[in-house]
């Protein structure tokens, strides 16, 4: 299991460092989603990996141990929304500067 | 060291010294902030502020003498930050108090002087106002008590002289003086800021006092070579000792006055000030002998030569000024007392007849126009006051007797002539000295019989005459001081002298005379020999040394010009080599550089601790199969990205649902729900943008080797990342956690946040503060890009209609827009009836988050997701005829609702954002959880879905309206909707 989610985070790392080296916009703004896929699953992988634990208590006298981290949850759910406006901001930039510049490469020139 | 002021007597000893020292620090300071506060720049009462403040000054040094006359230490002290030895200290002893007594003293007078000398043109309150500061920066540097503050004072007369030397800074030569100033001087500053640090890492202190009384624990100490060549960067560059001198020469463009206050008794005296202060711990050491005594005599003897050829009189001024310098540095390199005690009144000395000359080349030069040596000539006849005075100042200057020169001077050739078991030294030291006195009698005698005397100029704009008897008389009393001193030295200086040597030599303060006459011995032949040997160099050359100007043989080799060509290499031309080497505009280097750098530091904090990786445990072959997919999917939306982008956000897309799933796999049910809906709004956000960039297919030849490589490298970087990523990943989960902060929430989730979904809770209760910054960030970048894409201009190729909807055009003219009504039309019904059906879902999911999966981000995704179908099924126009969102509304009241939530809280004086929680009892429904906390919640999704909607729409929108090609002049046609442009 960490073996598999420890190679699924590497692959989207590398995929998306690859992507954010090319010189296109818009291999750059999908680079940036697969490394934010990773970086997400990097800190969730920080509570360490539960199956069926998820922390929705049962109640009052619920026993903690039963439940994952809830932390890293929170932290990631705040970096998703985040992640989209960034995507969103980042994707008019792009359009922006294609309008101005006429090319899609990252410095603006160039064909 | 410090007394108890009850001990000290005097006839002030009201003046208590926390008092009077923090005013002699600041008054100057506050005078100056209140000067350049006065209406008008050419306001004349400045000068009277000034004067004011410098006498009051003036008068309070000389009040404080009593208090330190017998060798006690004045301490006041403002702690800032005891624990690291930062305070404001400040000191009084003799040597403080006999530069404090030449700064204001010499300060008022000059002040006096520029009354009458600054054209009424100037922007007079500039002027004083600096004057101010300098002396206020000055005085701070005397009276620091504190090493580092002492480092901060000299970096302040630094700045302040920078601003005074280029006063006129509408006159080029002002400003290249200016600035050769400050780089040179400023430079030594950092180099003295350094040495302070390390003196004070050696002493374990860094108040002067523990300093000064730390004995030889500086000259034993292994980081005394680089304490000295440290300090002594930083004092030979403010004195102008070789090879650092030429930028004096060079600050001469500086207003008369201001040379009288900063190159006689101030500025160029605070480097040899810390030679004096530093003396007592620094001396003992052949290092400090060699090092400061030789770079003393070549200066001594460069600027006494260099005098003589001058023909501008601040020139030779500014010469004499270094050389005199070098005799002062020359002494207290020698390291005896007697030596530091030559020092110390030559210092005084210097300072009062150097001061009186500049005034009066000053007047000179105001009264003919010129300081050209070539054109003044006989001008004894026309200002006869002024001629008497110059005269014995340069005579005291020469080293006459009866003069207050001739006595330092002697003193000086004394120690010179003190045998020295090194032959070298034993020769070399009376013989420069006797040289260069020689030289300096030369330059005096062409400074006094090239312009009081010889025929009447003859080419001279005006006829000069004496100046005003007010401008004169700063410069009577300076030699009134200068005659005083060399006639009855026992009666004016010797008390003061005393103290102030008392305050360096301590116990070791040998015998010393003052008197005139020492009897027929070695030093007053040496005196002699200079003065005859000065006139014989005069007497048969004065035709030619009036005309030249500038070195003979060494004109080229100017510092001025190693300088500048230094200044041009380093800062401009390697400047450029470099960014041209290293720098680059382009991104991609950038990011190379930045994610290699991140990659190498990860590794190397890892490499050590990353330890033995156990081997896996267990392997799920579903989770497996999710990630098998996954994985493809994200290299080849990598390697698709360029020529298929719609493939290639398809692929990002699946490498998304296997996140996803992961995300629900690993019993985080929120993240899956927000993983996937953020997915769709982000899919169908890339999709509207898509039609904005430029067609791209597949070339077929191959890619030049560069463009090669340069993927191959990268493929390797990311491979790394990778490999180093999913290393540490792995290390990280296969330890167990350590103790955290998280069993706080799962322990308080319920009990006082009132929800059973520990993240939910988390996020509008706990953390309540950090989301809220979280959704004003989503409403900006919402706004920002409504913002953007108002001013969007598309490139010239994507602004027609794309290539489909041309072909669809052909085949069936008409159809437009509503592409939906043509191919989709059942889906497109489906939507529309889902329509009800989504709100609910997402009001459920909003209700429903505090104790199950759901929430104000997930509801509010879901909700905008319910308008973007409508938008999907039935075209932009379809939508905005039947239904109005205002998204701008939205965002508005969602951020007003979850403020309102946090401030409602402190109004009940909990803090802000503190939530209540009840259930209510409904009819029907039963038992509901109704926490103050919803409200925030609902605050959230209200500004999610404004957000969401308002990027989505308004990029929906660019496609309908017909906008301005960006470069084209067409006026843009309005269409029926157009309320988003």
């Amino acid at each position: 299991m960490e073996l598999t989610l420890a190679v699924a985070i590497g692959i989207l790392s590398a995929s998306g460092v690859y992507l954010l080296l090319r010189p296109r916009t818009f291999q750059v703004i999908i680079g940036l989603s697969l490394v934010s896929y990773a970086v997400n699953l990097f800190i969730l992988s920080m509570g360490r990996l539960r199956m069926d634990a998820a922390p929705i208590l049962s109640g009052s006298d619920a026993n903690i141990a039963d439940y994952a981290d809830p932390v890293p949850q929170a932290l990631v759910l705040t970096a998703i929304v985040i992640g989209f406006a960034m995507t969103a901001l980042f994707l008019v930039v792009l359009l922006a500067a294609r309008g101005i510049s006429g090319s899609d490469h990252v410095d603006g020139k160039g064909d | 060291m410090a007394i108890d002021s009850s001990l000290r007597t005097g006839p002030l000893p009201s003046i208590p010294t926390d008092f009077a020292l923090p005013l002699l620090c600041a008054l100057p300071f506050l005078a100056s902030v209140f000067v350049l506060a006065a209406p008008g720049e050419k306001y004349r009462g400045a000068a009277w502020v000034t004067a004011v403040v410098a006498a009051i000054l003036s008068l309070l040094s000389i009040a404080l003498f009593p208090a330190i006359a017998n060798g006690e230490v004045l301490i006041s002290r403002i702690e800032w930050v005891p624990q690291l030895g930062l305070n404001l200290t400040l000191r009084l002893d003799g040597l403080a108090w006999l530069f404090a007594v030449l700064i204001t003293c010499i300060g008022f007078l000059v002040v006096l002087y520029a009354r009458y000398y600054m054209s009424p043109k100037d922007p007079i309150a500039r002027f004083h106002a600096l004057l101010l500061a300098f002396m206020g920066a000055m005085l701070g540097l005397v009276l620091s008590g504190n090493i580092i503050q002492l480092a901060i004072f000299w970096e302040l007369t630094s700045l302040v002289s920078f601003l005074l030397i280029g006063y006129w800074y509408h006159r080029g030569d002002a400003r290249d003086g200016a600035r050769m100033a400050l780089i040179i001087t400023g430079t030594g500053g950092l180099a003295l800021f350094a040495s302070m640090l390390v003196l004070g890492h050696i002493v374990g202190s860094y108040e002067l006092d523990d300093v000064l009384a730390s004995g030889s624990m500086i000259v034993e100490s292994p980081l005394y070579p680089v304490a000295l060549i440290l300090f002594l960067l930083g004092a030979f560059t403010k004195s102008a000792q070789f090879p650092f001198q030429f930028w004096l020469p060079n600050a001469m463009t500086a207003p008369t006055p201001v040379s009288a206050y900063l190159h006689s008794a101030t500025m160029v005296k605070a480097g040899v000030f810390i030679l004096t202060r530093f003396w007592p711990v620094m001396h003992d050491h052949q290092l400090w002998f060699w090092i400061v005594t030789y770079t003393g005599l070549a200066t001594l003897l460069f600027g006494a030569y260099t005098a003589l050829f001058q023909r501008d009189l601040k020139g030779l001024l500014a010469y004499s000024t270094i050389s005199h310098l070098g005799l002062i540095t020359t002494l207290l390199g020698m390291g005896t007392p007697l030596a530091a005690v030559a020092a110390i009144f030559h210092i005084a000395n210097h300072a009062t007849f150097k001061a009186s000359l500049f005034m009066a080349v000053g007047i000179i030069d105001h009264e003919t126009g010129t300081r050209d040596v070539r054109k003044l000539s006989g001008l004894r006849k026309y200002m006869p006051f002024t001629a008497t005075l110059a005269i014995i100042a340069s005579a005291a200057m020469a080293g006459v007797p009866l003069l207050n020169g001739f006595l330092s001077k002697e003193m000086f050739f004394t120690e010179t002539a003190e045998f020295d078991p090194n032959v070298f030294v034993n020769l070399s030291l009376p013989i420069v000295a006797t040289l260069a006195g020689m030289l300096s009698v030369a330059y005096s005698i062409k400074f006094v019989h090239g312009v009081f005397f010889g025929p009447p100029p003859t080419e001279l704009e005006k006829v000069p005459h004496e100046p005003p008897a007010l401008m004169r008389r700063p410069i009577e009393i300076l030699v009134l001081i200068c005659l005083a001193v060399g006639i009855i030295p026992g009666i004016t200086i010797a008390p003061y002298l005393a103290a102030a040597v008392h305050s360096v030599l301590g116990a070791e303060t040998p015998y010393y005379s003052l008197s005139v006459w020492h009897g027929f011995n070695l030093p007053l032949v040496m005196s002699l020999i200079a003065m005859v040997g000065g006139a014989a160099i005069y007497v048969p050359y004065y035709r030619k040394l009036r005309d030249i100007d500038g070195v003979p043989l060494t004109r080229g080799l100017v510092g001025q010009r190693v300088f500048e060509r230094l200044l041009v290499t380093a800062t401009n031309r390697w400047a450029r080599h470099l960014v041209g080497a290293f720098g680059t505009q382009r991104l991609q280097p950038q990011i190379f550089v930045v994610i290699f750098l991140a990659l190498a530091a990860g590794i190397g904090a890892a490499w050590a601790r990353i330890g033995n990786l156990p081997l896996p445990q267990s392997f799920d072959p579903v989770l497996g199969l999710v990630w098998l997919l996954g994985g493809i999917s994200a290299l080849a939306a990598a390697q698709q990205a360029k020529f298929h982008r719609l493939a290639s956000m398809i692929l990002m897309g699946g490498a998304g649902l296997a996140t996803c799933l992961t995300f629900a796999w690993f019993s985080a049910p929120d993240l899956a729900l927000t993983q996937l809906l953020a997915e769709i709004a982000t899919t169908v956000l890339i999709l509207l943008g898509l039609r904005w960039l430029p067609k791209r297919s597949p070339i077929s030849e191959p890619a030049p080797v560069a463009a090669r490589f340069r993927r191959y490298r990268d493929v390797v970087l990311a491979a790394l990342v990778g490999l180093a990523t999913a290393l540490a990943s792995y290390a990280i989960m296969t330890r167990s956690a350590p103790e955290g902060i998280s069993d706080f929430f799962l322990a308080n989730a319920y009990k006082q946040g009132g929800g059973t979904n520990v993240v939910n809770v988390m996020l509008v209760d706990f953390r309540g503060f950090d989301t809220m910054g979280e959704i004003t960030v989503l409403g900006v970048v919402a706004l920002t890009v409504f913002g953007l894409l108002r001013r969007f201009r598309p490139a010239s190729d994507s602004a027609d209609r794309p290539e489909q909807q041309r072909m669809l055009d052909d085949y069936a003219p008409g159809s437009g827009d509503t592409v939906a009504d043509d191919f989709l039309r059942i889906p497109a019904l489906i939507m529309n009836w889902m329509f009800p059906v989504i709100v609910v879902v997402a009001i459920y999911m909003l209700m429903r988050g505090h104790d199950l999966p759901g929430g104000g981000f997930i509801a509010g995704i879901v909700m905008s997701l319910a308008f973007i179908l409508q938008y999907l099924a039935g075209g932009t126009r379809w939508v905005e005829e039947r239904l109005r969102i205002l998204p701008l509304l939205w965002i508005g009241w969602g951020l007003l609702l979850a403020l309102l939530t946090g401030l409602g809280a402190m109004v009940l004086g909990a803090p802000f954002l503190t939530s209540a929680f009840a259930y209510a009892d409904i009819p029907l429904i039963g038992k509901v959880p109704m926490a103050t906390a919803l409200i925030f919640d609902l605050g959230v999704f209200a500004l999610v879905v404004g957000a969401t909607v308002l990027m989505l729409i308004a990029l929906a929108h660019q496609s309908i309206r017909r906008p301005k090609v960006s470069g084209s002049n067409k006026p843009k046609q309005r269409m029926g909707v157009d309320k988003w442009n």
